[in-house]
């Protein structure tokens, strides 16, 4: 069963057609990688998923439900969580308690679970020992486990990843990679836009490719990295 | 000796003067909302305690209780149905909307009470007095010092101890990631007025046992408000309690040496801090 679905989703920003006639499913579980050249419309098709943009065109389903006009709060509380490509913390506030803001609201839990939750979710991610830390005093790596831990404590079913892995080093990149793997291995369905494509092809099990805002293949990451027409247009190889 | 003293009654009204400017830092720092109506919504409350006080024969503090949720109320619903629809990366709407908000507010209390001046009724515990060491003061200011007091403590808990205030920082700092989370930015704003109406429906009981009010005094309340807000910087409770006895304490200094400088003693001594530190004494690290 897919738990997300699109069909021939569009957008426009004026003139501009950044998503172009959308359709993917995703199955329930699956790790989907998003690869395509800068201004191919990557974080716009976030943004329709999330609900911080309006599909002018086409629905969205999530978990068997409409959710086209569907608000982006409520999609987050219905199990749509995500890191932003700019990891955008609560500067002020420690990292303890960005967890705290994302794991409250819209949920009947007690003061207790949620810290509870959010102790599970500190480890998972490695940022225990940096929990009473302000965010805005973080490095770039641990900004963007914060990123990982704050769209992780909101408890998705969906989580939807924007070039977390993007500007660390090798090492940081793998140890990334691990709690990502870790992550997806609860059963956590994982979209995953990323320009590093050894760390995407290292999780995802199925690749898309985007271009002007166009699905131009979508399926087997080794398949789709061979394809003729990947190559040309990704990675503007000629060939 | 009269020094002691005067700086003593300095430092109490500034307790009166953080009360009126506390409410209006709240609103301030989680929205950016420069609420110009502030201080015609203090001589407001002032004129709900005194009719409470009035029709239902209460003491103004049990009063107060019953002003209370009804500020609470009041700011709520208007954030929620008018202030929000003003917020956004314009600031001049803001303005605009609540400095009508202030003349409206103003010639409806006119309508309501004439411009009579009013004062809420005392008693024996509003005018009793006691000597501290060489001092005496009265138990009101001291009252009014300690509420002060108790209403800053009591926003530090809300905001660093509780949900409520994670929420109100998260949204302060940037509401459209915080509605991700599942938090709503215009019933976060609303109740945070909410909240800023308690305080001065407080600060309202204060000013209405202090001094005679009508009701052209709101604007007044408000610079003072605005002035200790500034001088200890945007943003810090604690600051604003300073920069209120900053204020309280020029004034009676100024009304001690001349008794008409004493508003124009604080004014000055606000433009003086302005020169020095133009950001306040106690500005926040980065906004």
């Amino acid at each position: 069963m897919s738990i997300l679905a699109l069909k021939n989703v569009s957008k426009s920003f004026g003139a501009l057609k950044v998503t172009d006639s959308a359709s993917f499913d995703v199955p329930q579980g699956q790790a989907l990688g998003i690869i395509g050249p800068n201004g191919a419309g990557k974080s716009t098709l976030f943004n329709l998923i999330t609900g911080n943009l309006k599909a002018d065109e086409g629905s969205i389903h999530f978990d068997g439900r409409d959710v086209t006009n569907v608000s982006a709060m409520e999609r987050c509380l219905m199990g749509i969580g995500r890191s932003f490509q700019i990891p955008q913390p609560f500067e002020k506030m420690t990292v303890y308690e960005n967890l705290l803001v994302a794991a409250t609201h819209g949920r009947n839990q007690s003061e207790g679970q949620v810290q509870q939750a959010c102790a599970t979710v500190l480890e998972q991610t490695e940022m225990l020992r940096r929990a009473n830390t302000p965010a805005g005093q973080l490095s770039l790596l641990e900004r963007k486990r914060l990123e990982l831990a704050r769209a992780m404590a909101t408890e998705p079913r969906l989580l939807l990843l924007d070039e977390i892995a993007g500007g660390l080093t090798e090492g940081e990149c793998q140890a990334l990679i691990q709690t990502i793997k870790d992550i997806h291995a609860q059963g956590v369905t994982i979209i995953w836009i990323e320009h590093v494509l050894h760390a995407l092809t290292s999780v995802v099990e199925r690749l898309l490719v985007l271009d002007f805002g166009k699905v131009i293949g979508i399926g087997d990451p080794d398949e789709i990295m061979a394809s003729r027409e990947v190559k040309e247009i990704y990675l503007g190889i000629d060939v | 000796m009269i020094w002691i003293d005067t700086l003593v009654q300095g430092v109490l009204l500034g307790g009166l003067y953080a009360l009126f400017a506390a409410g209006l830092s709240l609103v301030f720092g989680i929205m950016r909302l420069v609420n110009l109506a502030h201080g015609d919504l203090i001589v407001m409350g002032a004129y709900l305690i005194l009719v409470l006080v009035t029709l239902l024969g209460l003491s103004p503090f049990v009063a107060l209780l019953i002003a209370m949720p009804l500020m609470f109320a009041l700011g709520w619903g208007l954030q929620k149905f008018l202030l929000n629809r003003t917020l956004g990366d314009d600031i001049l709407p803001p303005l605009l909307v609540t400095f009508g908000l202030s003349i409206v507010l103003q010639n409806a209390l006119l309508e309501g009470f004439s411009a009579d001046s009013q004062r809420l009724p005392t008693d024996a515990l509003t005018t009793a007095s006691v000597s501290l060491g060489p001092v005496t003061v009265g138990v009101m200011p001291l009252l009014t010092f300690a509420s002060a007091i108790v209403v800053i403590v009591g926003l530090n808990q809300l905001f660093y101890r509780t949900s409520l205030g994670r929420a109100f920082r998260a949204t302060s700092d940037d509401a459209m990631t915080a509605s991700l989370m599942g938090i709503k930015p215009s019933n976060i704003f609303a109740t945070a007025t909410g909240l800023a109406l308690v305080i001065v429906a407080i600060a309202a009981l204060y000013l209405g046992l202090r001094a005679n009010f009508d009701p052209s005094v709101g604007p007044a309340r408000l610079i003072y408000a605005f002035e200790a807000v500034i001088i200890g910087g945007l943003g810090s409770l604690w600051g604003t309690l300073i920069g209120g006895i900053f204020i309280g304490v020029a004034q009676t200094v100024g009304a001690a040496i001349n008794p008409e400088w004493q508003i124009l003693s604080g004014h000055l001594a606000f433009l003086a801090v302005l020169l020095v530190r133009p950001r306040g004494l106690f500005p926040r690290a980065h906004d």
